[in-house]
């Protein structure tokens, strides 16, 4: 039966050559300099890249590239800056009127003008458009008339939007809103050409707008070459040749191309790969503070969590949570225990201070007491819900778990309830099905205090799952949005943190970093806020 | 010619044409199957289970999967130690006086959770192959048999089930689950693995069916049931034990998918699927995490094909 | 046998109809996929409630699978939530994947095949027992890591390939994919192709064949293996659906934008014409593999015959 054997070493033999053949094919360096094409991870944006319809990150990084806004956040310090604004001036923070600077283009020549606003934002709240950020669009006099509640639009535009000339528009506002002007840097409220309007399909296809990069292709599902725009005027030209985005199916692999020398950078280091990347990357690896924080909400809808000395449990159980030995060997360090619920990245001008203390520090003994003070466990047990089909939230789930049960020492009373796909998490708990503590990740649409508190807090809050209502909070709320002068307002808002410190409506449990590892080619790669890399700043060669 | 088959289906005539020469070997065969030394009638199945008594093979993976059993149903001979007992300090760390394979990810004991993970996941395994094994190839073998008709049905079903990506049927079947023991798994893997084992059952029983002796069987008046039972099965079982074996592993293995996916076995249980889909990500940085429960379950399927093999042998009559 | 493929054919009428509502219910039941597309923010109900009307999802069950099915009749597969059409998410899915099914296939029936024979032949043998070991070794690995482990070795450590395929998806960037992909099912064929060689190698046919003097080789390949192959053919033929639904793990790993993955963001997403229209075209692939499998069992067995 020798030939038999001969058979098989031959198989194997032409398997292994055509694997050494496939390493020819690696891939060609673009040239460095001002001119230097880089290469970047990416995911497939979840709706049709329109600047009122995309809510996450992948499609935010291209909106990001390619449009200039009103304002626009300091990647570094946060702060609000005047970008296409030349001015915007309000006397009784209700009427604002918007001055725009001369000379801005969208790459397709034609000048970005008060209409080519006011025609986004009406586009963007109407509800035919179908448009996830409509509800940006709110404070607007006369949104209702085109995003009514139900039933079909009354009007095409939103009354309170109203053009002066070519350079100035009004806006009215329903009620007093100091800080509104801060959050026109979200890309909700970006300019669009008129092609946008008249050739939607073509649009779509090839998007464009009025920032530092064009598109020069876009394959939907593969990636998206960007192109350094010339023509652009701005004070952000880019500094290197352009960005292809590739599309990776896993972030993991994305990674794995980095070190292999096929990619300059990702956004996204995968948690398995955190203990690995110094030694990968040695300094060529970020990780800073972002405007994302995680915490477990109690459904204070459920009687059994909203008795009078619940309030006292759920200290409990923040209390039994090790927040620090979790962050150190689940995350790596790439998430910070959470002492408040805000975020590092607004600064201490910007609201962030421990105002969480004790209920926030680790103390088994003093867990234990609190619980069995506030009446023990409702049913003697507690389920943690999260979806487990993104991150690493199975780990941090069942470490969570863990550290009840060692803290309380009565066997395994914390169990953990993983759900299969986000889609299924988010219909349960917008129908308010769960039994036990959820998940929440609330990343800032911008740097204010106001979007931590207001949104997830206030009673009927528009994310406000656990149902939390409490008139004191609502009542510094209300007080610090009507507060003219900023500082204060924080103040309030900090006076209106105290009581979810007492009442612990949410566990905050790690403050999320952004991270991100780049090549040997690129040089000034830092992420923005919202743990975007800031494309344009980035140097190759 | 053999006799018209009340079975046959007139639409699928067959024409034999075996090879002449086995034909008097394979008759004799079938005859001395039927008597032993005594000359009264010994059944195969007991021909087979004197054949298999002598078999070291065999010794070896009957005492191998009693050892596993037994593990499974006391945990605490080998360990006293509690596997949800988990040190978060001592994350991914080596192995260390008392805990010989080191700590996972969780800081929880590798060696106590290997020990406690057998009961789930030989359960998973075993009763999984069973009911796949036994469903596949009942239906497989009817399919095959039968032909026609019965084929077509059959066939065409198991196609269907065979489109479901395992998934999307995880998450439908399972999602909707919240108990926390292992029957759920174990019935939605038997309905995603019989139309598998029902393919090769068909294929072949269809083979089988026409063999020599199965005609000459036939030929001497035998009828269905006792044909499919006595001649075509045992000579048709070689290649579904085969692809059972090997399927109690990977059935193992799913296991930890579905754990992956959130849809299978959760906490408190223990199993080498949770502790596998926990590990693997951790490859680089842990290997230790990864060897001890895969390495348990692949003591476990060589103890399942080992068995397989030999049960294969003594069903065989030509191999004697 | 022109009748027989006839029937066969129309046999599959029932089963596309079975199929799709099969898997369109199963998409029902996984829920509403509406407040997901809102991120981590409410869904504002009006917006929701217009995408609901706009998909059917308002109307009951079997109103949204007759207006699906109408659909589909007119060339309309619907779109995927990004807003790309699902034909096109097909015409550029199904090429790849059927590229990595055919490498993995090959390497399946090449490698299988050939290590199955030489281990039937070694019965016994510390070759045989080798190979065994190597089995095991391969079926409690799970793909996962033996696909992260083999793209960390051969993409990274020695950089003899790419780690991760481009988005043309050559043959040659696929043979590591493949590889990986074909690892669980090499096992089964095998194991397989070995039980049946040791079954036959002592058959009379062989014996006679033996004695003709005939070289080695050619009892090998014209008798024996002929002989054995009915079981290999058919589970290779079943695997080539199971391969081109299944290789979500292996398609993610080695970035292959094909069927598995686009599958996978369609359940994940609750997205039903993404997933029917995929499931869909997988199932029609199962019947026609079965269809050619069972005419191979007359090519390899002449005693079967279809009338």
């Amino acid at each position: 039966m020798r030939r038999a054997t001969r058979h098989a070493k031959w198989a194997v033999c032409a398997t292994a050559v055509a694997l050494v053949a496939t390493a020819c094919g690696g891939g060609g360096d673009a040239a460095g300099g001002a001119d230097g094409i880089l290469t970047s991870s990416w995911g497939d944006p979840q709706n049709p890249i329109e600047p009122a319809n995309t809510n996450e990150v992948q499609g935010g990084k291209v909106l990001d590239m390619i449009f200039r806004g009103l304002k626009r956040y300091d990647p570094k310090t946060g702060e609000a800056r005047d970008t296409v604004a030349e001015k915007i001036e309000t006397t009784d923070s209700q009427n604002f009127t918007i001055t725009l600077r001369s000379g801005w283009k969208f790459s397709n020549g034609e000048p970005v003008t008060a209409k080519s606003f006011t025609d986004a934002w009406n586009y963007g709240a109407h509800v035919d458009n179908k448009q996830a950020n409509a509800p940006f669009f709110s404070d607007i006099v006369g949104y209702e008339d085109v995003h009514p509640a139900s039933g079909p639009a009354k009007a095409k535009t939103m009354r309170g939007l109203v053009v002066k000339d070519d350079r100035t528009f009004t806006v009215a506002l329903k009620e007093k809103f100091s800080t509104w002007p801060e959050t026109l840097g979200y890309q909700a409220f970006v300019p669009l050409p008129r092609v946008f309007f008249t050739d939607h399909d073509a649009w779509l296809a090839k998007p464009i707008g009025n920032g530092p990069y064009t598109v020069e292709s876009y394959t939907r599902g593969s990636g998206m070459k960007l192109r350094r725009w010339d023509g652009y005027t701005g004070e952000d030209k880019a500094r290197n040749g352009g960005v292809d985005l590739i599309v990776y199916t896993d972030n993991n692999t994305a990674y794995t191309d980095l070190i292999a020398g096929n990619l300059d950078l990702v956004d996204d280091v995968p948690a398995q790969q955190l203990k690995n990347v110094r030694n990968d990357l040695g300094d060529r690896y970020i990780n800073q503070p972002a405007l994302i924080i995680q915490t477990l909400v109690f459904p204070l809808y459920r009687p059994e969590w909203n008795k009078a000395g619940t309030e006292k449990v759920r200290r409990g159980l923040s209390m039994a949570i090790n927040r620090e030995e979790i962050t150190k060997q689940i995350f790596q360090g790439t998430r910070t225990p959470a002492k408040d619920w805000t975020s590092p990245a607004l600064g201490a001008d910007g609201g962030y201070k421990d105002i969480c203390g004790d209920a926030c520090t680790y103390d088994p003994a003093e867990a234990k007491r609190l619980i069995e003070e506030g009446g023990g466990l409702p049913g003697g047990k507690v389920t943690l819900t999260s979806n487990v089909d993104t991150g690493s939230h199975r780990a941090w789930m069942d470490a969570v778990c863990n550290s009840v049960n060692n803290a309380l020492g009565r066997g395994a009373v914390c169990t953990v309830n993983p759900i299969g796909t986000f889609a299924d998490f988010r219909n349960q708990q917008t129908t308010y099905k769960f039994t036990g503590p959820f998940r929440s990740g609330w990343q800032a649409d911008y740097p204010l205090i106001q979007n931590f508190l207001e949104p997830l807090y206030y009673t009927g809050g528009s994310s406000n799952y656990g149902k939390f209502s409490n008139k004191e909070f609502d009542a510094l709320v209300d007080k610090a949005n009507r507060e003219a002068d900023e500082a204060t307002a924080v103040k309030d808002f900090q006076a209106a943190e105290q009581i979810l410190a007492e009442q612990m409506p949410a566990v905050p449990l790690w403050y999320q970093n952004g991270s991100a590892g780049y090549s040997e080619r690129l040089s000034d790669v830092a992420l923005n806020q919202f743990s975007v890399p800031v494309y344009d700043r980035i140097t190759v060669g | 010619m053999p006799e018209p088959d009340p079975y046959q289906n007139p639409k699928e005539a067959v024409a034999p044409t075996g090879a002449g020469g086995a034909m008097d070997l394979a008759m004799s065969e079938a005859e001395t199957l039927e008597r032993d030394g005594t000359g009264r009638p010994r059944s195969l199945w007991s021909d087979a289970w004197h054949q298999l008594r002598r078999n070291p093979v065999f010794l070896v993976s009957a005492l191998l999967i009693v050892f596993l059993v037994l593990i499974a149903i006391w945990p605490q001979i080998l360990t006293s130690a509690d596997p949800l007992r988990c040190d978060l300090s001592k994350s991914q760390q080596g192995s260390a006086p008392g805990h010989p394979f080191g700590y996972d990810t969780q800081g929880c004991d590798v060696y106590t959770r290997t020990v406690y993970g057998a009961r789930a996941s030989i359960t998973v395994g075993v009763c999984a192959t069973l009911g796949a094994a036994l469903l596949g190839s009942l239906l497989g073998g009817l399919a095959g048999f039968f032909g026609g008709w019965w084929d077509g049905v059959l066939s065409r079903v198991a196609d269907v089930f065979f489109g479901i990506p395992v998934v999307l049927g995880g998450l439908v079947f399972l999602s909707v689950v919240t108990s926390s023991t292992v029957w759920p798994v174990v019935g939605f893997i038997v309905l995603l693995g019989w139309p598998q084992i029902a393919r090769i059952a068909r294929g072949s029983v269809i083979t089988a069916k026409e063999h020599d002796y199965v005609q000459a069987a036939r030929a001497l008046g035998a009828g269905g049931g006792r044909m499919l039972l006595r001649h075509v099965g045992p000579n048709a079982v070689a290649p579904v034990i085969v692809v059972a074996t090997i399927a109690l592993g990977t059935y193992i293995a799913l296991e930890a998918t579905l754990s992956f996916l959130g849809v299978g076995l959760r906490p408190p249980t223990v199993s080498w699927g949770i502790d596998i889909s926990n590990a693997a990500p951790q490859i680089r940085n842990a290997p230790h995490m990864l060897l001890w429960p895969a390495g348990a379950l692949s003591i476990t399927v060589l103890a399942f094909i080992m068995l397989g093999d030999a049960v294969r042998d003594a069903l065989d009559p030509k191999l004697r | 046998m022109g009748r027989y493929v006839i029937r066969r054919l129309l046999q599959m009428v029932p089963v596309f109809i079975g199929s799709t509502f099969l898997i369109f219910f199963m998409v029902y039941a996984l829920g509403d996929p509406v407040a997901a597309l809102f991120g981590d923010k409410a869904p504002d109900p009006a917006t929701a409630a217009r995408i609901r009307e706009d998909l059917h999802l308002d109307e009951p069950l079997w109103k949204q699978y007759l207006l699906y099915m109408g659909a589909i009749f007119q060339g309309d597969f619907g779109t995927a939530f990004n807003g790309q059409p699902v034909t096109e998410l097909m015409a550029s899915a199904f090429p790849v994947t059927l590229r990595l099914t055919l490498v993995a296939i090959v390497i399946e029936i090449v490698v299988g095949i050939t290590l199955g024979v030489v281990s039937g032949l070694k019965r016994g043998r510390p070759l045989d027992t080798g190979l065994l070991v190597l089995t095991l070794v391969v079926i409690s690995v799970p793909t996962f890591v033996s696909g992260y482990l083999l793209q960390f070795l051969f993409g990274v450590k020695w950089g003899w390939v790419r780690p991760s395929v481009s988005s043309e998806a050559r043959l040659d960037e696929l043979i590591l994919p493949g590889v990986v992909l074909a690892l669980v099912s090499l096992a089964y064929v095998t194991r397989l192709s070995r039980t049946s060689i040791a079954e036959n190698v002592r058959a009379d046919y062989v014996r006679t064949a033996v004695a003709k003097g005939l070289p080695r080789h050619r009892v090998i390949t014209r008798h024996l293996l002929r002989n054995s192959l009915i079981p290999v053919v058919t589970f290779i033929g079943a695997d080539i659906g199971a391969l081109m639904g299944g290789a979500i793990v292996t398609e993610r790993i080695f970035n292959i934008h094909g069927v598995g993955y686009q599958l996978y963001q369609g359940i994940l997403r609750n997205n039903a014409p993404t997933v029917v229209g995929f499931v869909t075209i997988l199932v029609i692939v199962f019947l026609v593999a079965n269809l050619l499998v069972d005419l191979l069992y007359a090519v390899l067995d002449p005693r079967i015959r279809y009338a």
